[in-house]
């Protein structure tokens, strides 16, 4: 069984987003994408700032495969988990708390509330 | 169904998560790759290698055989090891390989686990004419690895043969941690260490033991996860991703092993001479990755518009901080320096031939 929290939002490309209010959101990959992907070795994040719905935003490096995450709606980049440079591993340790990824920033709330709840993610990843 | 080593049980109480490998199921890693190559890197780990597959050669024309089999000399003096590749007569490589010489007319062979069965049958569709037995003892031993600069230390508090006299590529028939042993000062991680050889049903005590005798030293069991990204790093070849039936020791880079020099007839040796004249098309080369990301097997290299290569193993380099990659690379676009780009995902990365290895400050004696 995964671990799913509730409250927050969840995509079909396995991110977690979570409401930080005054139109951030803080984003990270899933407990059940980490555990696919194994150990993470190492995290790019973009160059750029400006982001539509489904752009790639940065790409984690696993030991045996690669993935990309993505924009979950239109937004900015408010900041990225500078901790994950030297420990990138902290996204398999603690995929909700110390293994976020990115912060970013739209003023549009409707993207966030289209994302699936946390009984729609387990549902998708078939648990 | 996959085989399960002697030491099966081990990993499954040490948290080992295992997968199948060339046919067994076999630790990947016990805590994280990183944290096991750093241990290797900078202290001791202890791999069982017991996939790995043993062939004994012993009678009096051993020797005569191995040279004809292989394209290493079988000739080096008794205690010590040889690497070589086996090829078939197109130059291709069926296996590469560690010969241990016994006895003036014993040698024990170490081959790919994925290349047991392939090698035996070739090993045996060659004998005729030959006065030797042959026997493949893969099933009935073991083997345990323990590497890094501390290996020295926790080997020789289990046995009474004197370390410090066995060199590099040397061994010693004696007893560790009480059971009958071949013990090697070989290895696949760039560090110092050795290859302990033990029968199947002694596996478990002499894990326990090493375990034991390394605890003041912080051991750490050590999957295939970091034993992959321990010998990138030191640009050693992987049989399946660097090279294979299709690929020759000069396109290998692995012309030391091939015994031109001497008159001695062997197997491809026709077609190896020829490429030693003629220089290969292709080149095994170090790659360093210049930005962030690495390309990995499959991934195309490119000068401009033009494709000039394919890379055959890729990783982060745990103790370098940026990725490394082994690539065959076409003739002329082989020279330290050259800077090309790798296809990751659809976009570009910069890279930059290198002289291998990538790590250099290994222990290794």
């Amino acid at each position: 069984m995964s671990n799913i929290p509730e409250g927050l939002r969840y995509t079909e490309t396995h991110e977690w987003i979570k409401d930080l209010g005054n139109g951030e959101y803080m984003m990270g990959l899933t407990f059940y994408a980490q555990e696919q992907m194994g150990e993470i070795v190492m995290v790019e994040f973009p160059g750029i700032q400006d982001f539509t719905s489904g752009d790639i935003l940065g790409t984690l490096e696993a030991v045996k495969t690669a993935e990309d995450f993505y924009a979950p709606f239109n937004c900015k980049v408010a900041r990225v988990n500078d901790g994950l440079e030297d420990e990138p591993a902290l996204i398999n340790e603690s995929s909700y708390e110390k293994g976020w990824l990115i912060v970013v920033k739209t003023d549009d709330p409707s993207g966030f509330a289209g994302l699936k709840s946390a009984e729609e993610y387990s549902e998708f990843i078939g648990e | 169904m996959d085989k399960k080593t002697a030491l099966h049980d081990k990993h499954v109480d040490l948290g080992g998560r295992m997968e199948s490998f060339a046919g067994y199921i076999m630790p990947i890693k016990y805590t994280s790759v990183k944290e096991e190559h750093n241990a290797v890197r900078s202290g001791v780990g202890i791999f069982d290698l017991s996939h790995m597959g043993e062939f004994r050669v012993k009678g009096k024309d051993a020797s005569k055989f191995l040279d004809y089999l292989l394209t290493n000399d079988s000739e080096v003096e008794l205690g010590k090891a040889y690497y070589s590749a086996m090829c078939y007569p197109d130059g291709g490589i069926v296996d590469d390989l560690i010969v241990y010489r016994i006895a003036n007319d014993e040698y024990l062979i170490i081959v790919n686990a994925s290349n047991i069965e392939k090698d035996w049958a070739w090993v045996n569709n060659h004998t005729a004419g030959y006065s030797i037995d042959l026997t493949n003892e893969s099933d009935e031993t073991a083997l345990i690895a323990i590497q890094g600069p501390d290996a020295e230390k926790v080997t020789q508090k289990l046995t009474d043969e004197k370390l410090s006299e066995i060199g590099y590529y040397a061994h010693a028939s004696g007893v560790f941690a009480g059971k009958k042993a071949l013990i090697a000062r070989t290895g696949y991680t760039g560090e110092d260490g050795f290859e302990i050889y033990i029968k199947f049903e002694d596996a478990e005590a002499v894990w326990d033991a090493i375990m034991e005798a390394g605890e003041e030293f912080g051991i750490k069991p050590v999957g295939l996860g970091a034993r992959d990204t321990l010998r990138l790093e030191v640009g050693y070849l992987l049989y399946g991703n660097d090279m294979d039936h299709t690929t020759t020791p000069m396109e290998a880079r692995l012309g030391w092993v091939v015994k031109l020099k001497t008159d001695k007839e062997f197997i491809g040796r026709e077609v190896m001479a020829r490429q030693k004249e003629e220089k290969p098309a292709r080149y095994i080369v170090g790659l360093e990755v210049l930005g962030k990301g690495f390309p990995r097997q499959g991934a195309e290299l490119f000068e401009g518009n033009r494709k000039v290569g394919v890379v055959t193993s890729g990783s982060l380099a745990p103790a370098l901080g940026h990725g490394v990659c082994l690539a065959f690379i076409e003739k002329g676009f082989h020279k330290k320096g050259t800077e090309l780009e790798a296809e990751v995902r659809g976009k570009r990365i910069s890279v930059k031939t290198v002289k291998l290895p990538f790590y250099k400050d290994g222990s290794r004696k």
